[in-house]
């Protein structure tokens, strides 16, 4: 039987450390990105130009380049240019993976945000004028929610990219799920050129994204409540 | 007894001179229909009152107090706007109510959100929402709407939401109600509904200013009629006698236009 042999064994061992690298990183780049994020787009709407206009810049030059180049560059440049340098080994890795990540996926949710703020009729905000509600009771009580619900389906799409790019990390030898299941075609614990480990990491995607995709489609039926 | 007392206001959008000199009193009891073709500056009047606009010259006083005045900063402090807004009641014209909150609750947030200041509210605080929410149901009943209170906004026609909306101004218990052309964003046949209830306000002696195109209504349910054109009042006067036998040109004009309706 396949899935009792010995091979099948280490491999879904290796395999599963690999993937708890994968969900470290998910849920601290979600953890981080989805405050960092809200202050991005507050800064992208500031009423002051100069914030503003430093604010857009830096989301277009993040969300114009490739993350895998700026991987590559926060975790590569700081040593070679002897501005810092980052703990050694698997932790100096995750943690300049994570701070990609974090900065990539606030800057994305920013613009998400953005749209959901400025989607909210004025009219909302006007009627809790009128009420004698103050500006933060109108923002809490009125705004906030109608917003979350506008942010949600594009909140998700970015959430379930975010479960398939965390594979990126891979580029710095992170040893996230794809990293070890290649290595069983290079030679890991004494198997060489096996190609189904790194296949098999797929199963590891599709189930989790089903996961993550079933939990946000509740969370949107839930906001089906108004419209 | 005068209640409300608007002088000389003034307001530019830009280079755009929309009001120009409005002044103009009203009796407490008595409803007031502004009326004239878009862009008259009806609807920057009623905002004006509201404190959503500010003026850039003028006075409005309530019951004698001055509630703004563009020449003394000290009237148009942010936290004190906040308590003179409740003086008047706003009724938009797409009526604007929290989608995510039920009609009875959109009659009572504010209300509950303002008691929290009371400061007996910890000590009596179940007693002062079960009053709230008393007080919103029976604004609703009397909106005709008691059926409705666990109905969110989506569920309702235009015309429940419309009076939702009244019952939620309502609700603060304002000394002037202002509607900015309540019916003009429903279907007509739903105009109706929406029209008694105000009718049904004016015979209980609600200070009002309507902002409307209405005209057999303005003629039949305000005391005062004020016809607007480009930022300026034109004519005012009695409801019936400026409807029916307008002195200024102008105004037989813009109301020739609705003879035949």
């Amino acid at each position: 039987m396949f899935f009792t042999s010995q091979e099948f064994q280490t491999v879904a061992a290796a395999l599963n450390s690999g993937f708890l690298k994968t969900l470290q990183l998910f849920f601290i780049t979600l953890v981080g990105a989805i405050p960092l994020g809200l202050v991005i787009s507050f800064g992208s709407m500031s009423r002051f130009a100069p914030l503003r206009w430093l604010t857009r810049t830096v989301v277009w030059v993040i969300r114009g380049t490739p993350l895998v180049l700026q991987i590559i560059a926060l975790f590569y440049v700081p040593g070679m240019k002897d501005l810092f340098t980052w703990p050694s080994g698997e932790t100096g890795r995750m943690t300049a993976v994570c701070v990609a990540f974090v900065f990539n996926y606030a800057c994305y949710f920013s613009e998400i945000y953005r749209g959901g703020i400025q989607g909210v009729p004025v009219g909302q905000q006007e009627a809790g004028l009128v009420l004698g509600m103050t500006k933060s009771q109108i923002f809490f009580k009125v705004t906030l929610l109608q917003m979350v619900k506008r942010i949600v389906p594009p909140m998700s799409n970015e959430i379930i990219t975010l479960v398939k790019d965390t594979s990126l990390a891979r580029v710095i030898a992170l040893q996230e799920v794809i990293w070890m299941g290649e290595s069983f075609m290079k030679g890991n614990q004494g198997y060489s050129g096996l190609v189904w480990p790194l296949f098999f990491t797929a199963v590891y995607y599709l189930v989790f994204s089903g996961v993550v995709t079933v939990l946000l489609g509740r969370l949107e039926k839930k906001l089906e409540f108004f419209r | 007894m005068v209640i409300l007392d608007v002088q000389n206001i003034e307001k530019h959008f830009g280079a755009t001179k929309v009001l120009e000199d409005i002044s103009f009193s009203l009796e407490e009891g008595q409803a007031l229909a502004i009326i004239g073709s878009s862009g008259s500056g009806k609807t920057t009047l009623l905002r004006c009152l509201n404190f959503l606009e500010t003026p850039d010259r003028g006075r409005i006083l309530v019951n004698g107090e001055k509630l703004f005045d563009a020449a003394d900063p000290a009237t148009q402090r942010e936290s004190e706007v906040r308590k003179k807004r409740l003086h008047f009641g706003m009724v938009f014209q797409s009526f604007h109510l929290f989608p995510q909150y039920t009609a009875l609750q959109n009659v009572t947030l504010a209300k509950e959100l303002l008691s929290q200041e009371r400061p007996d509210f910890k000590a009596n605080k179940k007693v002062i929402l079960e009053e709230i929410r008393a007080e919103g149901l029976s604004l609703l009943d009397q909106m005709g709407l008691s059926e409705r209170a666990g109905h969110y906004p989506h569920q309702l026609s235009g015309g429940q939401q419309q009076r939702v909306a009244i019952a939620r101004a309502l609700a603060m218990r304002p000394d002037i109600l202002c509607f900015d052309e309540p019916t003009s964003a429903l279907d007509p046949e739903l105009t109706g509904e929406v029209l008694r209830v105000i009718r049904g306000l004016a015979e209980q002696k609600t200070t009002m200013v309507i902002v409307t195109h209405e005209m057999a209504f303005a003629r039949d349910v305000a005391d005062q009629v004020i016809f607007m054109d480009s930022g300026v009042i034109v004519e005012q006067g009695p409801a019936r006698a400026v409807i029916e036998h307008p002195r200024e040109e102008r105004t037989r004009q813009f109301l020739a236009r609705y003879a035949g309706q």
